[in-house]
Formats: structure tokens, C-alpha cells, sequence
């Protein structure tokens, strides 16, 4: 068995008991890294860090240091500044941005004993659902169906993180999720993505793309796995305003609790005509699981939810267009030189930007602006309260609520690039939950025909996420997912 | 008598309101721990946050927030429990976000009043509309390179109290007068230091014309960045009169921003509505609502100082001052404490005189502030002791007070020094009198004839006589015996 084939809870127990040391392990990996290039999953690789790392680990695991990720090889999606190395969110107008901190979520990695291997491709700002839009090309899905060579896409925008994952060049990683970026692409590659509830990590540090809806989360095989992460990432931090102090409850003691009559609710809203028969299937073979354990399936309704797209297209992209204007090539990454301050500025965005990007500082610019404001972005605020409401009125009823992740599996890379209305529609069922800030897993239960995988979403009320990890413990055993590593 | 300027076609009145950007007294800045101290080497005092970097976060300074609640009591004005920062975005090199961090429709203090002492006696009350908090831009240096612009962000993020007037200012005088007003509140409580020369107190001016009469509001121009009391009043004069002129020449007001020169007396152009930028202002999704309890705003009503109006109310009760002397002892809260020394346990209306014609005529004169007064207050209520108990005479008193402002020292030491004691023994007066009759028999003649005032020429050359050492009143008495026919 390769050293590169163990969950994080396996690694933890062996490093301990010295069967491989954190050096090794870590070795492992970067040759991974390396055989597995062609997938486009690192945009930065850090091998000397990571044996440095690697290095302190073992001396600390020697003197009989538990630290949570004590010698963990993880990789770090590229939108998290990390101190002394490239961080570009994969967009050319970062060039050479080389911040002179350490994201809070990163440092707390770091402090649990974690290695860093590099930094994971994603759409540029993390704008997309394929990992199709970085400046640094596009990342291979390791899955392949059974009858095509097509190369196809990891979802988006944490597609880095969930290639590295499933394709055994990473033990972990991290992602962060807006509209379903870790979700969506955990789906597509069949692992588990947890996105927390709101304020539970600490965007400190985290290139911002919409300000209210980011948030970090872990990207692992196994639930357990995304357990033992996420107790390391969240906590408050008095640096961002918008992280909550409230204790980290022990997420990985919440995964024994069985479901045992738990209330799952069942949306009608997010099976519409047309839903894919096979998303559909797995949906219902997902409640029958948990009814299996002892849950109760309930129907509810959330009737809000075909606005949520709209809804989140104006409220992302305003923040967005407000977000990305410190980006000016005044004081760092690319500056193209100009007559006047405002040639520069015009010359720099527009070759520093790619068209999504674009795409989303134009549509956020125009709904804020005067005369358009009250119809698009204070309309959107309003719905945004009745999505979270209607999530507020259901988990009056039930403690969990059971949806497909995607309406599909992953598709060919250049499909759907010419429609950015289809593209959007990947995150159909994980945007609601954004918008209400309430916490989500997508956890691996099953194949299509094809052979590719499809992931359950699990949603919870904002902090539960201990129920969360319980609902998911039960899908994954129940779904026995082969995972390709 | 009603501020008017005379136009060809009649008399019009000038409509005006002020916004006054106040910095405000912090060691920190508005969203960073970085110092806000002014003049330090360029770009020394600047966070991670200020200079706009990826990732970074603001958090609110609590000490700002008191002294803006400060502030608004001291206007009394209402404070409002909940407030909301908002993002105002424009594009600018010493503007790093991109957007500047105020508040917009929910500001932290709405209305208030601030009362204007009028010389006539009468007193203005000027409504104030709101006072916000917001971050300020840093500065760009134009005159360093033929064509670069070189960047100061020391002033990026310094907290700023912007304060609007509602268009109650009818002269250039009121709109003085209300800057003086304003000034010496915010001084009392220890918000702004209220210094114009170092720009931290900075005034935008909103001038419009109507013809006397009317009750319209006609198109206002926008005075920018005024930096004196004086240059406002006289741009608004000016920007009135260039109304006048347009109106009456049948032309139209245009609504713009407008610079005003000193150097020429005149405003010109910077930008015009069709040029005005759209802010795009939305809730800043960085930072939550602003929340005040009414714990929080009771402490710091209970700490406030005594304020301008009411320490002026209290000295015309206690110390029977007139309204015009009370109010010109107030505006300095530091000119008020050192009157209340000088006039402790004695005659308050006659400290009150010495301090503001005496000790005030030497501080303007030398361009001093009370702080570095040569005369403290407990010197200068010595020299009032030995002038109340006729040791020294009014006019040796003001001898002694030039000596105490030139030399520095007590005026006890300078009467010992020269020998100064008012002269009350009668025996030497009446030997300096008797030698003057007996000079100026005609003189004698003349009076004893009916020209009683004459007794003035011999009083004159008794003090003469005596150096001013006699007492005048001792004079007149014995001058008034030795002269009856």
C-alpha cells in the first residue's frame, strides 16, 4: 500500500506510531506532485517548505507532540496569502505578489503541525465552476468516464484543491466556498467539501471575492478527515469582524452520533422537472439510507429558491466589483504603464483581468450604480432574508436537510465555456445555502453510469455543524464510495 | 440687521450650509491599529489594512466610536442605536481599497443644533443634519518628480468626523461663526483638536443665492477643502456674488464642485454634475452594524464636560459677567480655566476685564496660546491682590503686568524690585502738591475762577510729580481740599 493511499485520521495514528515518518510521508507526496503534474492542480509547488516542515514535525512527533495535523501534507488553495510565497488567486494581475503574512486559517494549519505542499489552481478569484478561468490554465479532473478519454473539468473554483484530493497529490486541502467552490468541485471528484456556517473561519488573509458569502472549509476523502480539519481552521479572530466567537465544538466526536431520529428534510424545490434521472436516483437512495439508520424523511418546502441564482448573480458580483478594485497596479502584482493615473488603471485591469472576472466587475458596478441600486441590489438584500427564512422556517421542522450537490457529474473541459448562464447552474443547489449562511457538505455516494462521481449535500442550521458531520458519517458508510485513492 | 448683497435687480440673500471634516482625537486609526499621529516620516504609519493589501480586514476602533458619540451629545444631537458603515467607491492612487469606508444613510449621530452668539446679543440656532465617521485617503505629492506622483499613506484610515449643517447659515459671518462654534465644542470635549492649519478640521462649503424674499432653494455649488476660517467667509462671499452675477445676467447656476483660490480671491471649476462620480455606496459587508446600548452612550453623557453654552450661562449667573465677555472667556475651553483661577475669591468682573484686555491683547499681540501665556493665572491674581488692596495703582498695575510679561517674573518680586508702592502717605502727596500750586499760580487763579476741570491738569502733574507712586484717589481728595478758594 503507497504511503499516499491513507485518510488524514490514518496518517495521524501512524505518524504517531512512528510506521513512517512525517519526512517520508511528505516525500511521498511531492513525488505524487510531480507524477501527477499534468493535472494542473498546483499553480505553486513548495517542496522546500514542506520539507522544512516535514522536518520540525518529526522532531516534535518525537517528543510525542498530538498536535491535530502534527506532519499532514495539505495543500493550500491559491487564494489564501501565505507569507514569503506567490499568491496570485490565479489571475495575472497578482504577478509576483509575494505577501508579507500568513492567512489566519493558514497559520493555524501551520500551528497544528500541517506541511504545505504548494498552492491549488481555482478560477481566477476564485469566479467560476470548472477551475476553467485561472490565468494559469485549467485543472484536470482525475476521474475519467468510462467511455471517453475527454479530459474533464474538477468543478469550481476549488478545482485544484479537489483534483490534488482525489488524485492522491494532497492529504487534505483547503477551499473556500462563495456560491458552492468547495462543494460543488468536492462533488466532482468524489470527496468530501465541507463549506461551515458563515463566520466560523476567518477570512483574515483570504483574497476576498464576495465579502458576505466567503468562507474556508476543508476538502478531504473522508468525513472524518474534513472533521479533524475543520476543528483546526474555524475559531474567532479578532481580526475579522465578521468571524464569530463562539467555542469550536469537537466536530470529530460528533461523528458517532448516528442519525437515529433525526428529521431530514426533503426540498421539492430542488427536484425540478428535468433533474438529471440519476442525480434523482442517488438523492432517493441517499434518504432511504438514512431512514435505514433510523432518520425520518420530511418534505418540506423553501419556497424561495428559484431566486437564489438571480439573487446571488447581483449580490456576489457587487461585492466583488468593490472588492477587486484595490487591484490597480499601484502598489503591487502587474502595473501596464500609462499616460495618466487613469490610463494605467484602465491598462492594468484590462490585461490583469480575464472576461469572468470582467464579466462580474461590470454586472456588480452596474447594479450598484445610481438609478439601479434600489431594483437590483437592495431587491437581492430583501430576497437574501426570505432565502434565510425559508431555511429558518424548515429547520423549525427538521435537523437536516438531505439535496444533491450538482445537477450533474463533471463535464469535459471547453463544454458549457460559451454560456455563462449554463455555467451558473452548476451551483443551482449549493448557492441558497450561501446565501443563508448556514453550513454544507457534499459527501461522495455514488457513480453515474459513466462511472463518474455524484455527491449528496447535507444542510444544517447556522453552527450545527456537529449534526452535519453525523448525517454525513452515515452517508458515507452507508454509500461505501470507491475512491480512487 | 439681515446679511443682503445688492445685485442690479435687488437685494439677494445667500443660503449656506458646511460640512466640516473633523479628525478625530485618536492614537489609532479608524480600522487599524496603525498610529493616526500627524507628521511622521511618510508611509511609516501605515497596517497591512491601510495600504489596501489582499486580504486584509477593517476593524473598528471602539475609541472612535465614543468620541463620534462624544461629539453628537455635545451638539446634542441624536445618537443613533444603530448605524451602518458603507462603501464609497471611487478610483484613486492614494485611495488603496478603492473605496473609502464611511457611512451613508444610517449615520452614527443624526440631527443636532449649534447655538451662534451674535456680536448684536442675539443668538443663531443652526441645525446640524448629521455626523458620521469615515477613514480618510492618503496623500499624493505632485511636486517630487516632473512625472511621477508619489504616495503618503500615513493619513490613509485616520478617523474623520464629518459634520453637515443644514442650510441655515445666512452670512459669511454665521458660517464663521458657526466654524468657531463648532471648533470649541469639539475642543471642550477632547474630539478634534481643531487645528485647520494641519488640516485636521477641513471645511466644504454649500453656497446658493436668492433674491430676498423667496423661500426657494436655488442650485448650490460645492466649496471644496477650505482650509481657514477666514478663506471660508471669503469664498462664500465671493461664490455669492458670482451667483448674483450669473443669475442676473440671465445665465443658469450650475451645479459642481468648486476650488477656491485666496491667493486670487476667486473659485474655479473641478468638476461638474455630468463629471460627479457615482460613489456606488453599499452596507460594507467587512464590517457589522454599528450597535450602540444605552449603557454605552449613558457613560459618556455622564463624562462630559462642562460645554461652551453651558460654562457662558453659568459665568453671567456666578460672576455677573455680560453675555459678550462670558462668551469670549468660553470659546477656549483652556482661556476659561485660567480666568476661573484669576477670579477665585476675587472681583470676578475685574478679572474678567484684565484677562480679556490685558492678558488676551498680549497673547494676540505675541500670537500665543493660553498655554504658553508668559503670565500664569495665579501671578496675574497676585497683581490684581496688590491692586484690590491699594498697594499698587491702576496705571502701576499695568506697569507691573508689562513687567511680568517681559521679564516672567511674580508681580510681588517686581515691586520689591522697583521699589513700586502706591504712595498713600498723605504727608509726602500733600509736599508734591503744594510745590505744583506754587508753580502754577495762574492755573490756581483759573480754577478757583470756575474752571473746575482743571483739576484734571493738577492731578496729572501731582501723579507726574509722584512717578505715579500716589494714589489718585488720595490726590483728588487732598488736590480738591487745598484748591476750595
Amino acid at each position: 500500500m503507497s504511503l499516499t493511499s491513507f485518510t488524514i485520521a490514518e496518517a495521524r495514528t501512524k505518524l504517531r506510531a512512528k510506521e513512517f515518518s512525517a519526512v517520508e510521508l511528505t516525500e511521498a507526496y511531492l513525488a505524487a506532485m510531480e507524477q501527477g503534474a499534468g493535472l494542473n492542480a498546483f499553480i505553486t509547488t513548495t517542496p522546500e517548505i514542506a520539507r522544512e516542515r516535514a522536518k520540525a514535525a518529526d522532531a516534535r512527533l518525537k517528543s510525542g507532540s498530538t498536535a491535530a495535523l502534527e506532519g499532514i501534507p495539505l495543500g493550500i488553495k491559491d487564494l489564501f496569502c501565505t507569507e514569503g510565497v506567490l499568491t496570485t488567486a490565479a489571475s495575472h494581475i497578482l504577478d509576483g505578489f509575494k505577501p508579507r503574512y500568513e492567512s489566519t486559517v493558514t497559520a493555524k494549519l501551520r500551528d497544528a503541525g500541517s506541511v504545505m505542499l504548494g498552492k491549488l489552481n481555482l478560477d481566477e478569484f476564485a469566479m467560476g465552476s470548472a477551475t476553467i478561468t485561472s490565468f494559469y490554465g485549467p485543472t484536470k479532473n482525475p476521474w475519467k468516464a468510462r467511455n471517453s478519454n475527454a479530459d474533464l473539468v474538477p468543478g469550481g473554483s476549488s478545482g485544484g484543491s479537489a483534483a490534488s484530493v482525489a488524485g492522491g497529490l494532497a492529504l487534505g486541502a483547503t477551499g473556500t466556498d462563495t456560491g458552492g467552490s468547495i462543494r460543488q468541485p468536492a462533488a466532482f471528484a468524489g470527496i468530501v467539501g465541507v463549506k461551515p456556517t458563515y463566520g466560523r473561519c476567518s477570512r483574515w488573509g483570504v483574497v476576498a471575492f464576495a465579502s458576505s458569502l466567503d468562507q474556508a472549509g476543508p476538502m478531504t476523502r473522508t468525513v472524518r478527515d474534513s472533521a479533524i480539519m475543520l476543528g483546526v481552521m474555524c475559531g474567532h479572530d479578532p481580526k475579522d469582524s465578521t468571524s464569530a466567537n463562539r467555542a469550536v465544538p469537537d466536530f470529530e466526536a460528533a461523528l458517532a452520533r448516528g442519525v437515529k431520529g433525526l428529521r431530514i428534510g426533503i426540498p421539492k424545490e430542488y427536484r425540478p422537472d428535468g433533474l438529471n434521472a440519476e442525480v434523482s436516483a442517488l438523492w432517493d437512495q441517499g434518504m432511504q439510507w438514512l431512514k435505514d439508520a433510523g432518520a425520518t424523511p420530511v418534505e418540506i418546502s423553501l419556497p424561495h429558491t428559484k431566486y437564489a441564482l438571480p439573487t446571488y448573480y447581483i449580490v456576489a458580483p457587487a461585492e466583488a466589483s468593490s472588492n477587486l478594485a484595490r487591484y490597480d497596479g499601484v502598489r503591487f502584482g502587474l502595473r501596464v504603464p500609462g499616460q495618466s493615473l487613469d490610463e494605467m488603471y484602465s491598462k492594468t485591469r484590462a490585461a490583469g483581468f480575464g472576461a469572468e472576472v470582467k464579466r462580474r466587475v461590470l454586472i456588480g458596478t452596474y447594479v450598484l450604480s445610481a438609478g439601479y441600486y434600489d431594483a437590483y441590489y437592495l431587491k437581492a438584500q430583501k430576497v437574501r432574508a426570505l432565502i434565510a427564512k425559508d431555511f429558518d422556517d424548515a429547520f423549525e421542522k427538521v435537523d437536516a436537510i438531505l439535496t444533491p450537490t450538482a445537477p450533474s457529474a463533471a463535464f469535459a473541459i471547453g463544454e458549457r465555456m460559451d454560456d455563462p448562464v449554463a455555467m451558473y447552474l452548476n451551483d443551482v443547489f449549493t448557492v441558497p445555502a450561501s446565501l443563508a449562511g448556514i453550513p454544507g457538505a457534499s459527501v461522495p455516494a455514488g457513480l453515474t453510469s459513466t462511472g463518474l462521481p455524484l455527491g449528496l449535500q447535507v444542510l444544517t442550521k447556522r453552527w450545527d455543524e456537529e449534526t452535519m458531520f453525523a448525517v454525513c458519517q452515515v452517508l458515507e458508510d452507508a454509500a461505501q464510495f470507491k475512491r480512487l485513492v | 440687521m439681515a446679511y443682503t448683497l445688492k445685485g442690479e435687480t435687488g437685494d439677494w440673500e445667500v443660503v449656506i450650509g458646511l460640512e466640516v471634516h473633523a479628525q478625530v482625537v485618536s492614537k489609532s486609526k479608524l480600522f487599524s491599529g496603525a498610529s493616526a499621529e500627524f507628521g511622521a516620516e511618510p508611509n511609516t504609519h501605515v497596517s497591512l489594512v491601510d495600504a489596501g493589501m489582499p486580504g486584509m480586514l477593517p476593524v473598528l476602533n471602539a475609541h472612535a466610536v465614543e468620541q463620534a458619540v462624544k461629539s453628537g451629545l455635545g451638539m446634542k444631537a441624536k445618537i443613533n442605536r444603530r448605524s451602518v458603515f458603507a462603501r464609497k467607491n471611487y478610483f484613486y492612487a492614494d485611495m488603496p481599497q478603492g473605496y473609502q469606508i464611511s457611512q451613508y444613510d444610517q449615520p452614527i449621530v443624526g440631527e443636532g443644533t449649534i447655538v451662534l452668539d451674535m456680536p448684536d446679543g442675539s443668538t443663531r440656532s443652526i441645525g446640524v443634519e448629521r455626523l458620521h465617521l469615515e477613514q480618510d485617503a492618503g496623500k499624493s505629492i505632485h511636486d517630487l518628480h516632473p512625472s511621477k506622483t508619489f504616495i503618503d499613506l500615513n493619513r490613509s484610515g485616520v478617523p474623520l468626523m464629518e459634520i453637515v449643517s443644514k442650510p441655515d447659515l445666512r452670512s459669511p459671518e454665521e458660517a464663521g461663526l458657526y466654524l468657531k462654534k463648532l471648533r470649541s465644542i469639539l475642543r471642550y470635549l477632547g474630539t478634534c483638536d481643531g487645528n485647520m492649519e494641519e488640516g485636521s478640521m477641513r471645511c466644504d462649503a454649500n453656497v446658493s443665492v436668492r433674491p430676498v424674499g423667496s423661500t426657494e432653494l436655488r442650485t448650490r455649488c460645492e466649496i471644496k477643502n477650505v482650509n481657514s476660517v477666514r478663506f471660508v467667509m471669503m469664498a462664500i462671499e465671493h461664490e455669492a456674488r458670482r451667483h448674483i452675477e450669473v443669475w442676473e445676467s440671465g445665465g443658469k447656476v450650475d451645479q459642481e464642485t468648486r476650488l477656491y483660490d485666496p491667493n486670487r480671491d476667486e473659485t474655479r471649476s473641478m468638476r461638474s454634475k455630468e463629471m460627479a462620480h457615482d460613489y456606488r455606496y453599499f452596507p460594507d459587508p467587512d464590517l457589522l452594524p454599528l450597535e450602540l446600548d444605552e449603557a454605552f452612550i449613558a457613560k459618556i453623557q455622564a463624562g462630559l464636560p462642562e460645554l461652551p453654552d453651558d460654562k457662558q450661562q453659568r459665568f453671567m449667573r456666578d460672576y455677573g459677567l455680560s453675555a459678550y465677555d462670558a462668551d469670549v472667556l468660553v470659546s477656549e475651553r483652556e482661556n476659561a480655566l485660567y480666568f476661573e483661577d484669576v477670579a477665585k475669591g476675587r472681583d470676578a468682573k475685574i478679572a474678567a476685564n484684565w484677562v480679556i484686555s490685558n492678558l488676551f491683547g498680549v497673547l494676540n499681540k505675541q500670537g500665543l496660546a493660553i498655554a504658553d501665556s508668559p503670565v500664569s493665572a495665579k501671578d496675574l491674581g497676585a497683581l490684581l491682590d496688590l491692586l484690590a488692596d491699594n498697594t499698587l495703582s491702576g496705571r502701576m498695575a499695568k506697569d507691573v503686568f508689562e513687567a511680568m510679561v517681559e521679564t516672567g517674573k511674580t508681580p510681588g518680586v517686581i515691586v520689591e524690585e522697583r521699589g513700586l508702592k502706591q504712595v498713600t502717605d498723605t504727608g509726602a502727596i500733600e509736599a508734591a502738591i503744594d510745590q505744583v500750586i506754587a508753580s502754577a499760580p495762574d492755573k490756581v487763579a483759573e480754577y478757583r475762577g470756575g474752571k473746575d476741570k482743571l483739576i484734571g491738569w493738577f492731578t496729572g502733574q501731582v501723579m507726574r510729580a509722584t512717578q505715579g507712586a500716589a494714589s489718585p484717589g488720595v490726590v483728588n481728595d487732598l488736590l480738591k481740599k487745598k484748591l476750595a478758594p
